[in-house]
């Protein structure tokens, strides 16, 4: 074991600070010393995308990432997509297309699909498959899924609109 | 919005899509899995695993492990074995009517919690180490040191059963640990005098469920009361109960065993585990709780595998295509060990014959042990690899008469006026089959239908070949016994708040069953969804439960649910008599409350006769009814129901690539009555993708000394969302008459003709060269092969 570090981070908006082993992953770190047990982890090296989380803005795996680059990055997990208890359009979606069963590869689902329709706002159906091709499913076989997404980029769009009006 | 029932009591909650009750803590990241729990004073435990097949264990040396930066604890197999004998037969028990039969032999070698004389396949763990972390538990648990000595491994199952080869367990002298048989009529005989005989060997490879969250138990002891509690991610928390209380020789009321939200199971999480039993024992060893956490690794070499069955089918036929005789002797690969005995092989017994009449039949399964992974239960279990025995022969007949597949099948398939249909055998539970209900053809023609129709498809394909373009269309056809014995629980009780609490012994993983039993009691009771509380998955909830395997809990909770909420309704209508001072048979349900049948202001709430129910002064009960609104049921199904789907596929295959792109898929099914159609087609196309996944993608891969090649999921390749195509689904139903909701099982159905019905298809698109693939997976080199090297006849056991 090596001497604790400190990581110093924003996460969903707020100033977070804990000390870890250098050799601590990303995930374990938001997990089990910042409490945020919603990212989940599936196969520890980077495949089944379970785990994903934002980066600066962007989508990346925390199971493959350690917490000290992390020191100073603004992340957004799961726990910072609904506002105030209310769904995101994006698990809105989700939960009226039944885009979901168990609900272990949903966090990772989501925050993928979120990064992509911010690039690509108007996806035809298979740029949503290529895009979540990035995440492992096991329970839907994905057409939900897909859908989910389909629905939630109207909606997104349409808000925007009204925004922008 | 799919909401589309209402209380009023005219539309019903049961059909209805009705949005799930799940969604809301998984969707806000605050669903909680077994990795997510944190207790004061946990400690990681680590596993040390066997990176050989076969070795005996001389010694296992863990000074240096205990006394590594903060290890807590350490134990080998060797020295486990002096604290704890081996675990009791945990077995699923034979019915005695199954016994006397069905032609039996049963070997049951039992797996030590730890190994301590050898370790038997790559990944049987030998030792644990527990620390304050699991990088602690991890960095110490590779200071382990073991003396093997390796033995040669028992790789190929027929191998296996020849002189001269290593025994995986000792004791039997043999690699053959179970036979078993079943048939009807004289097969020997109908096989001589067919006027067709066919011969084929079909492989249907070794796969698994894969759920994304592996698996993972947390136990915690409590002193005071000398009690412990599990929370295993597993779908049989009452088998986990009554296995750890037997371990630990503990009452089973001071046992308890929780599922928390479960990530994917699909059979894998289906029985007990070593880890289920150890991880409690060790909490109480240390006097603090115990955490372990299956990363991927492990559960690719761990978790067990499923499917791995050789078939020899004779198979004897008319001109006309009619089966007269159908004769398979297949052998299991059922690895190290056979965490669940005769199970998955009585099943493809059972399936054979699917949806066809078969007048002369005989199966024998043969299971052998090798030094792999063991073989259990996974989605489907045992009928994926019927299916391929039986629809790959059916394509079979039809290329050697130069007839139509579909042909083949109409000629063969029971009717509709022929239900209900007895098949000649018995069913696991020792019932005789009958095939309740249902119209197999009408399937066959949906399904054909929902892929554009075969006339369509064959002009299609001529065109097609005109291009240089090889298309293909494929069938498979399966039923489905669900709903299987030998029980489930219920208990209905109604709160003085007016809420109706019901517990049940099954075990979601996803499935929506908070949503779907809240449905069923909606109606039941007349009141909304909302006011109906449940829990499942917790043995402290109800006495005694089976659990969630075998396409059962939506056929046999519901039907536990109906009976005690039938015998708490009279009850709460005798009481609510008292009350108002009216005749029994006067009394309905009304939104909540309980009226007087034509007096519309005339009722008293639930929650009102849950108080005049309620033990102590004051109460309203009349004389001879016994305090408290609580119900608790257990129903025993008298025997299983039948579900039944046609899957169709057209396939589009590049002879260059060798790829195969699955250009349409449509899937006719039965469920019987559905609750909730939304999620029986999640049920129906997550499963096909599963079976889909099997038939191009997944499989396992050792090499000659028993090594594990697919270790991780870069080798091991699961579908994702560009792998599978849209697919259609038809939907048939035939109500049961064995249950009061009429409803049957459909969680395993989807993955169950995928692979045969795309090799099916992959040979129709490649017939110009010949080619059979009677082996899965169906993979880009064999496309290749048979396109440069003509006819090709896969069906060798690839190891």
């Amino acid at each position: 074991m090596s001497e604790l570090v400190s990581v110093a981070l924003t996460v969903n908006g707020t100033r977070r600070q804990a000390r870890c082993e250098p050799r601590k992953l990303l995930a374990d770190f938001l997990r089990e010393d910042l409490g945020l047990t919603g990212t989940h982890v599936g196969c520890e090296h980077g495949v089944c995308g379970a785990c994903t989380i934002h980066f600066n803005g962007e989508a990346v795996r925390s199971c493959i990432m350690l917490a000290v680059q992390a020191d100073g990055a603004d992340l957004q997990t799961i726990e910072g997509l609904a506002e105030n208890g209310t769904f995101h359009p994006l698990q809105q979606a989700f939960h009226e297309n039944h885009g979901l069963q168990c609900g272990f590869c949903t966090p990772g689902m989501l925050m993928v699909a979120l990064e992509f329709l911010r690039l690509n706002p108007q996806p035809t159906e298979p740029e949503i498959r290529e895009a979540i091709s990035a995440v492992l499913c096991r329970c839907t076989g994905y057409r939900d899924i897909v859908r989910s997404i389909a629905a939630a980029a109207k909606i997104m769009n349409k808000n925007n609109r009204e925004a922008t009006a | 919005m799919n909401e589309s029932a209402d209380i009023s009591g005219k539309k019903p909650f049961i059909g209805a899509a009705m949005l799930r009750r799940e969604d809301r803590r998984l969707l806000l990241g605050q669903g909680q899995y077994v990795g997510d729990l944190e207790l004061p004073r946990m400690a990681h435990a680590v596993f040390v695993r066997s990176p050989v097949a076969h070795a005996r264990i001389r010694s296992v040396d863990l000074t240096r492990a205990i006394a590594a930066p903060r290890v807590v604890y350490a134990l080998s197999g060797i020295e486990l074995a002096r604290l704890l004998p081996t675990i009791p037969d945990h077995q699923v028990s034979l019915p005695g009517k199954w016994r006397s039969a069905v032609k039996h032999q049963i070997l049951n070698p039992q797996q030590a919690l730890l190994a301590g004389d050898k370790v038997r396949h790559v990944g049987e763990a030998f030792a644990v180490v527990i620390a304050e972390s699991r990088y602690a538990a991890e960095d110490a648990a590779a200071l382990v040191e073991a003396d093997f000595e390796v033995l040669p491994a028992v790789v190929d199952p027929e191998r296996a059963l020849k002189a001269g080869s290593p025994i995986v367990h000792d004791q039997f002298k043999t690699n053959l640990i179970a036979e078993l048989s079943a048939g009807k009529g004289d097969c020997e005989k109908a096989l001589r005098t067919a006027p067709r005989r066919l011969q084929r060997r079909f492989y249907h490879h070794r796969y698994a469920a894969l759920p994304i969250e592996c698996r993972g138990v947390v136990s915690e002891y409590d002193a005071r009361t000398q009690s412990i509690t599990i929370w295993s991610s597993t779908q049989v928390v009452h088998w986990v109960r009554r296995e750890v209380a037997a371990t630990l020789g503990m009452p089973e009321a001071r046992v308890r065993c929780i599922a928390p939200d479960v990530g994917g199971g699909f059979g894998i999480k289906g029985h007990v585990y070593p880890e289920d039993l150890l991880v409690p024992f060790l909490a109480r060893k240390i006097g603090r709780p115990v955490k372990w956490i299956e990363d991927r690794h492990e559960h690719l070499m761990c978790s067990c595998h499923s499917r791995d069955q050789i078939h020899d089918v004779a198979v004897g036929f008319d001109d006309d295509g009619r089966i007269l005789a159908f004769h398979d002797r297949f052998l299991t690969d059922i690895g190290a060990f056979n965490p669940i005995g005769s199970g998955v092989m009585y099943n493809t017994i059972a399936h054979l014959a699917g949806p066809y009449r078969i007048d002369n039949f005989f199966a024998e399964a043969k299971v052998v042990t090798t030094n792999k992974v063991p073989n259990a239960p996974y989605r489907g279990a045992g009928r994926p690899e019927a299916a391929l025995a039986t629809e790959r022969t059916m394509d079979l007949i039809a290329s050697t008469l130069g007839m139509e597949p579909a042909e083949v099948r109409r000629r063969n398939m029971i009717r509709a006026d022929e239900m209900p249909y007895n098949v000649g055998i018995v069913y696991r539970d020792g019932e005789p089959i009958v095939y309740d209900s249902g119209d197999y053809p009408a399937a066959l023609e949906k399904a054909l239908g929902a892929v554009g129709g075969l006339d369509a498809f064959r002009q299609r394909q001529a065109a097609a070949r005109g291009q240089g373009r090889y298309l293909g269309i494929g069938l498979g056809c399966y039923t489905e016994g669900t709903g299987a014995g030998p029980f489930e629980g219920a208990r209905v009780r109604i709160e003085p708040s007016g809420k109706i609490y019901v517990a049940g012994g099954s075990c979601p993983q996803g499935q929506g069953m908070e949503t779907i039993f809240s449905q069923i009691m909606a109606d039941t009771w007349q009141v909304d969804p909302d006011d109906i509380v449940i829990t499942l998955a917790d043995t402290s909830a109800i006495p005694i439960g089976f659990g969630t395997v075998a396409s059962r809990s939506t056929v046999t909770l519901s039907a536990a649910i109906h009976h005690a909420s039938e015998r708490l309704r009279e009850k709460a209508f005798a009481i609510a008599a008292n009350m108002m001072e009216c005749g029994i048979q006067d009394l309905e349900l009304r939104h909540g409350k309980v009226g007087v049948i034509g007096v519309p202001n005339m009722e008293v709430t639930l929650g009102a006769v849950a108080r005049a129910a309620a033990p102590g002064w004051d109460h309203r009960r009349p004389v001879g009814v016994e305090a408290g609104l609580e119900e608790t049921y257990y129903w025993e199904p008298p025997t299983v129901t039948w579900s039944y789907a046609v899957h169709a596929v057209i396939v589009d295959v590049d002879i260059g690539t060798g790829a195969v792109k699955l250009d349409r898929y449509a899937v006719a099914h039965d469920c019987g009555v559905v609750i909730n159609p939304m999620l029986v087609e999640g049920q129906i196309i997550g499963g096909t993708v599963q079976g889909v996944g099997g038939g191009l993608l997944e499989g396992f891969v050792y090499d000659s000394e028993g090594q594990l090649l697919t270790g991780s999921l870069m080798d091991y390749l699961a579908p994702t969302a560009s792998d599978v195509p849209d697919i259609a689904l038809v939907h048939l139903q035939s109500p049961t008459s064995l249950n009061p909701l009429g409803v049957k099982g459909l969680g395993e159905g989807g993955a169950i003709a995928p692979p045969v019905a795309i090799a099916n298809a992959v040979c129709d698109a490649l017939a110009a060269f010949g080619a059979e693939l009677n082996s899965t997976p169906v993979l880009p080199e064999q496309v290749v092969r048979i396109a440069h090297q003509g006819v090709l006849r896969s069906s060798g056991v690839v190891s």
